[in-house]
């Protein structure tokens, strides 16, 4: 958990909170059976905005986001993704997952098709563009993320940090408005964070609204707009991340602050 | 090297790589290492020679002096002379009995032969999928055209089969994506009402007059018998099999239920009492005139009790999967149909696929139990009509049975060869 450098200088220009709401959640609550997971979550994510969302294991960071493209179910509260709200209806869930893309610790590439399979096989089933359209976009979004050449290999013969930059360039193949991070760096080696770091600050570069959980501090601070700490299911605290590191204000987050930070 | 034993140690140079030391490549050196290391290899390879040595001495001689061109088993002594030597006449003779049954015309031969040819036509495209997929437009219409090339009588019959299932296939496909039940239980009712609608319109006696000679079920037989259960029973039950796993996975109760129940009760069933049902039994469960093939009966029955074995198999291949693939599907805005069949399916039906040869393989050999329930399958005609019910015959018990482990031997050998290439071609993973 050590703090990364980021050597390079950020393109702020882009990088813009508008008014629009992109993610509204009101009074959200989630059990794994008896064990209250989420509790009474409330949080207005705008469009533009870049969150990074830290805290110990097992503080429901990683069920809160996935809470947003209703990989759980929440049972209590309201959750709006980009107007629309999460109910049961299966119709409602495939759009909102069609439009907020998802990177997943273990990057989840499909390892029965080629990379370039893998980008256009959403664009084409889900959004319905032509093959030719879908592997043209999905080879920009690959030069994008630098593999542009390791197109027709399959996602075994590639490095863990390739990978993860083949899902997300698969998951901006969707053009989704949103993307959600579920600590899209923890598998890696050092070596390799940097470069899917550097395509995640690309992405905020452009204006990309971003929820990452992650512990990735280096990257919390300079490229965050606002840092949320959970802990025991509830959001403690959070700021934007200048304040939320220099001066942190529940005794949690002191705590949590000098174990990641301190050695 | 002893540099690297104290703690400060850089590396001066790059070491080149070099070819082994010639003591580590050639035949002897495999000899010396694989079958004379140290005094008990030494031991059970000489063993094993005279083993083999043994075996070829006295199978070779009965191979080879063996008689090909008597009509009897005494003519075959008579040759023999006391020589001792294996008679194959009784292969040449009754060639046609051990592949066809002793009912089929023997004028029609031809038909089952010509069936037998179109079936590897009709299959390569799906076991070699870089073959043009234009070739399955000749997989799709090989059903018909083999019932009607094997069983023969009018060509309405196959005709109005094609039709009920064309009917289907329209109805599911417009109906199916929308709503998968709908779709789903129209299909299966379009194909009823175009079945029932072309019985009635099929003449009486229609098969008397037709351009193929009608050949009735309990006409058919020999291995040709063994084949048609085989390729019809594996290629029914993997799909079913499928739709079962995935029942199984099912969260809806009342489907997943049903599957499992279904299942495990299958699975406690020996075979041969599904068999009994469906040759003696299943007669009371069908309306008293209905008259149900009896072909039809123990393809039903086979076909139940593989898709429960096969269900298995792939339930195992889905579990196999990380949890991953289905979040990643889903994240990705697929539906359930499309994540499983562009996602999910491919990867388990690739990992199921030694566990689902294994049951087609076990399956095709165990068609020769339709002999118990009085069919004459190559194991049937064997038992019955050549090895008891003739003369000329009755003592020739090696050639015959061993010329049944030949031919199922060398199926289930090409059949597990097969799925081992697949397993190489689909390797994608490099783990």
């Amino acid at each position: 958990m050590s703090e990364l450098a980021i050597d390079r200088e950020i393109d702020r220009s882009k990088m813009q909170v508008s008014d629009e709401i992109a993610i509204q959640i009101n009074g959200m609550n989630k059990w794994y059976g008896a064990f209250h997971v989420l509790r009474d979550i409330n949080l207005t994510v705008n469009r533009g905005e870049r969150i990074v969302i830290a805290g110990p294991s097992g503080s429901g960071k990683s069920t809160l986001i996935r809470c947003l493209n209703a990989l759980e179910e929440h049972q209590q509260g309201q959750i709006i993704v980009d107007g629309t709200e999460l109910t049961s209806d299966l119709k409602n869930i495939d759009k909102i997952r069609s439009e907020v893309g998802m990177c997943f610790q273990h990057f989840n590439l499909f390892p029965h098709l080629t990379i370039l399979e893998n980008c256009t096989l959403a664009p084409i089933w889900v959004r319905k563009t032509p093959k030719k359209e879908a592997e043209e976009r999905a080879m920009h979004f690959l030069e994008k993320v630098k593999i542009p050449d390791q197109a027709h290999k399959y996602p075994g013969m590639l490095s863990g940090g390739q990978q993860q930059r083949v899902a997300i360039a698969r998951s901006l193949c969707m053009k989704p408005r949103i993307m959600l991070f579920d600590e899209p760096t923890s598998a890696l080696d050092p070596e390799m964070i940097k470069e899917v770091l550097d395509t995640m600050i690309e992405l905020a570069e452009e204006g990309m609204t971003m929820l990452c959980v992650t512990h990735e501090m280096g990257f919390a601070r300079q490229v965050a707009n606002r840092v949320i700490f959970m802990a025991d299911g509830q959001i403690v605290e959070q700021n934007e991340p200048e304040e939320f590191f220099n001066n942190p204000k529940s005794e949690r987050t002191q705590q949590f602050l000098s174990q990641i930070l301190g050695h | 090297m002893s540099e690297q034993n104290s703690v400060a140690f850089v590396a001066t140079e790059s070491i080149p790589p070099s070819p082994p030391p010639s003591s580590q490549v050639g035949a002897v050196k495999w000899l010396r290492e694989n079958l004379f290391s140290n005094w008990q290899s030494t031991l059970l390879t000489v063993v094993s020679l005279l083993l083999i040595f043994q075996i070829l001495s006295t199978l070779l001689p009965w191979v080879l002096n063996g008689v090909w061109t008597t009509s009897s088993l005494s003519e075959c002594r008579d040759v023999l002379q006391g020589k001792f030597g294996a008679c194959f006449s009784v292969l040449t003779e009754r060639w046609n009995q051990l592949l066809f049954g002793f009912k089929y015309p023997s004028d029609q031969y031809w038909r089952p032969t010509l069936a037998f040819v179109f079936l590897l036509i009709a299959a390569a495209p799906v076991l070699f999928f870089d073959l043009p997929r234009k070739m399955l437009a000749f997989t799709v219409a090989y059903p018909f055209v083999a019932f009607w090339l094997i069983w023969g009588g009018t060509l309405m019959a196959p005709i109005v089969a094609f039709l009920g299932c064309a009917a289907a296939a329209y109805v599911f496909s417009a109906y199916g994506k929308t709503n998968f039940a709908l779709g789903f239980i129209g299909a299966i009712a379009a194909a009823l009402v175009v079945w029932s609608v072309g019985a009635v319109l099929i003449p009486e006696g229609a098969n008397d007059s037709a351009i193929l000679e009608h050949v009735p079920s309990r006409d058919l037989g020999g291995f040709m018998l063994n084949m048609m259960l085989g390729v019809t029973c594996v290629s029914l039950s993997i799909p079913l099999g499928i739709a079962l796993a995935l029942g199984r996975q099912s969260n809806m109760p009342l489907i997943k239920g049903l599957c499992v129940v279904f299942i495990e009760f299958v699975r406690g069933v020996p075979l041969i009492t599904l068999l009994f049902v469906a040759s003696v039994m299943l007669s009371y469960f069908f309306p008293p005139d209905a008259t149900v093939d009896l072909f039809l009966r123990v393809v039903i029955m086979m076909t139940l009790f593989s898709a429960a074995y096969v269900a298995e198999v792939i339930r195992g291949g889905l579990a196999a999967l990380p949890k991953g693939q289905y979040e990643a599907a889903d994240s990705l805005g697929l539906d359930y149909p499309q994540a499983m069949r562009l996602i999910i399916l491919p990867q388990a039906l690739k990992i199921s696929i030694p566990g689902i040869v294994n049951v087609a393989v076990g399956l095709f050999k165990d068609t020769t139990l339709v002999s118990v329930i009085s069919l004459f399958d190559l194991v049937g005609m064997i038992r019955g009509p050549i090895l008891g019910g003739s003369a000329e015959w009755n003592g020739v018990y090696w050639e015959l049975w061993g010329f049944a482990a030949v031919l199922f031997f060398v199926v289930c050998y090409g059949i597990s060869q097969y799925s081992q290439w697949l397993e190489r071609r689909l390797a994608t993973d490099h783990r």
